[in-house]
């Protein structure tokens, strides 16, 4: 009868949960960062003092705040908003994890298939990857879901995407998800959930279907889901709750508005110019526009499989002249998986900077930011004009492949015509 | 009645309270930078009762409230635009800031708009033109408390969801 998010909502809900409806539903984790938390201290106190209140988070276990944006704190005002929010956690007794970006981190620790969570971040559709439902909301919701456990929502209209093949050499999930965008535009999944299916999806790694998931937020989808299936429980076995977790699927009488096919067998690397998203072109288009900067990581493209991709590409060689590559792993975990087998070490022979775990230039804080005039490519998620520094920069969107290419070429470039030894 | 300051579409929340100039949890340093890089004249020109017109897909992008703190403080009457982005959205009706939906077409920058709630309608004063809006019966209900906190404060949680269809 149910697409996945109705399935998921019906069960979180304790009702018959059907697209257009309106349901009260229990999250199983509620998750903010350090700029959403700072916002949601002073609502979650109005709400939590109220009467019938007693100010306190309906449950401490249940909430996770990891500090990603710009950490460790690169000014006095971050560091501020930085302090109050350890104040509240130590107050409440919550947990402060700062080993990377917030999705990486619920994916790598906390969240399982079927899961309903909330997260005040926009990307926080990625966990979709692992076949949980996860939306992003503001500060003021996730402040209702720590003194309540609850939250209202619409329940979505499904659309049903199918990727099917294999995908050329030189060309990856990031070029797919990229070709969705530049088809249904930024507005093409708007209050939607999005579910990935097709022999590609299927081939997947569990953080290429992260990727896929995550991008759907930038076609203004409330979440995006990859059905769980053995490599999912295979991927978060041995951690809290696993052995009771379950597969949600999808019904088979479930119904879509609407259905894509995407075949990637003969699909080249994609790039989305400035400044929009959905502004996707075969790299080949622009390919020899002169580049300032590279940026490998996000919670888009900032995984191990990421920078192994890069550095096979990377290794022997040097980043052109002037060029200043970037590259920040999405996690402590990743960050050592790399470090150990020796990734890191070929990153930083070519020429790169490698830094902490965390969001790095993506928002435009700090780690890289643009000057006038200057271009980034970057394995992120969103080149909104002055996004990653100044409004008269420019950034490019693409896979950790065309990154590397890029960086060597010091120009736009396809990664089909960089060698590989 | 207010002027309008019309945007085009997918206009996405860094262009309000860009990466840079929100790590700050004061309302009024945030009106100071709304739309600081995107429409320079914005922070210094607008009044209190204006009006800040969109296209398709207003406030896609981040999930920061900052952005509709900074439209609030700056004493924003509403935002009207042809489609909204779904978490700017919800922000606004939790921070009661009206968020309505209506073909924008009809209203170019620098006009002058007036709003009735009670008769659901939108009058472009210049062109003495007006639209007919329907905002949903929850979006009044938080604005009318001055936002979430404030409606849960006085009905408390469970009158919430209530507001929303059954």
């Amino acid at each position: 009868m149910g697409t996945i998010a109705e399935n998921i909502f019906s069960q979180k809900s304790g009702r018959r949960a059907s697209a257009g409806e309106y349901v009260v539903a229990n999250i199983d984790y509620a998750m903010a960062h350090d700029t959403t938390t700072a916002w949601a201290i002073e609502p979650f106190q109005g709400i939590a003092g109220s009467a019938g209140g007693n100010g306190r988070v309906w449950n401490s276990d249940k909430i996770v705040i990891p500090f990603d944006h710009a950490v460790p704190a690169p000014n006095v005002a971050a560091a501020t908003m930085q302090k109050e929010i350890r104040k509240f956690a130590r107050e409440q007794n919550l947990r402060i994890v700062q080993q990377g970006v917030c999705h990486q981190i619920m994916s790598e620790q906390i969240v399982l298939p079927g899961m309903l969570i909330v997260g005040a971040d926009s990307h926080t559709p990625t966990q979709g990857g692992l076949g949980a439902l996860a939306c992003g909301v503001g500060s003021t919701d996730i402040a209702l879901v720590f003194a309540t456990g609850k939250l209202w929502f619409r329940v979505p209209e499904s659309m049903r995407v199918s990727i099917e093949g294999r995908f050329p050499q030189g060309v990856y999930p990031k070029d797919a998800v990229l070709t969705l965008a530049g088809q249904i535009r930024a507005e093409g999944a708007a209050y939607r959930s999005v579910e990935f299916y097709g022999s590609a999806v299927r081939e997947m790694s569990i953080g290429s279907r992260m990727t896929m998931a995550n991008m759907c937020s930038e076609m203004g989808a409330k979440c995006a889901i990859v059905p769980a299936d053995e490599k999912t429980m295979e991927y978060v076995r041995g951690r809290k709750g696993a052995e009771s977790a379950r597969q949600v699927h999808a019904d088979a009488d479930a119904h879509y508005i609407e259905e894509i096919a995407i075949e990637v067998g003969q699909m080249e690397p994609m790039i989305a110019c400035p400044h929009d998203v959905d502004n996707v072109k075969p790299v080949r288009e622009v390919a020899g526009r002169p580049v300032d900067q590279v940026f490998i990581g996000s919670c888009t493209n900032g995984r191990t499989e990421d920078l192994h991709v890069a550095a096979a590409l990377l290794r022997g060689k040097m980043v052109a002249d002037g060029m200043r590559l970037v590259v920040v792993p999405a996690s402590q975990l990743i960050y050592d998986e790399c470090m150990r087998d020796g990734t890191l070490s070929v990153l930083m022979q070519a020429g790169a900077t490698v830094c902490n775990p965390g969001c790095g230039p993506c928002l435009g804080r700090h780690q890289g930011a643009l000057a006038d005039g200057e271009v980034c490519v970057a394995t992120s998620n969103r080149n909104f004009q002055g996004r990653m520094g100044s409004p008269k920069s420019e950034i490019y969107l693409a896979s950790p492949a065309t990154a590397a290419a890029t960086a060597l070429a010091g120009r736009i470039a396809d990664p089909r015509d960089t060698s590989t030894r | 009645m207010g002027r309008a300051w019309k945007f085009g579409d997918n206009l996405n929340t860094d262009l309000i309270t860009p990466g840079r100039y929100n790590m700050t949890t004061n309302a009024a340093e945030l009106a100071r930078v709304c739309f600081v890089e995107h429409r320079p004249d914005f922070a210094q020109g607008v009044h209190a009762r204006d009006f800040v017109v969109g296209d398709r897909n207003f406030g896609c992008g981040s999930s920061r409230e900052t952005a509709v703190i900074a439209l609030k403080a700056s004493g924003v009457r509403a935002v009207l635009a042809k489609s909204f982005a779904r978490i700017f959205y919800r922000n606004c009706m939790n921070l009661g800031l009206l968020a309505i939906e209506m073909d924008t077409d009809g209203i170019a920058d620098g006009e002058e708009v007036e709003l009735d709630v009670e008769s659901g309608s939108v009058r472009n004063v210049t062109r003495n033109e007006m639209h007919a809006i329907a905002i949903p019966h929850a979006m009044l209900a938080l604005e009318r408390e001055g936002g979430v906190v404030g409606f849960v404060k006085k009905n408390g949680f469970d009158a919430l969801a209530g507001l929303f269809g059954k």
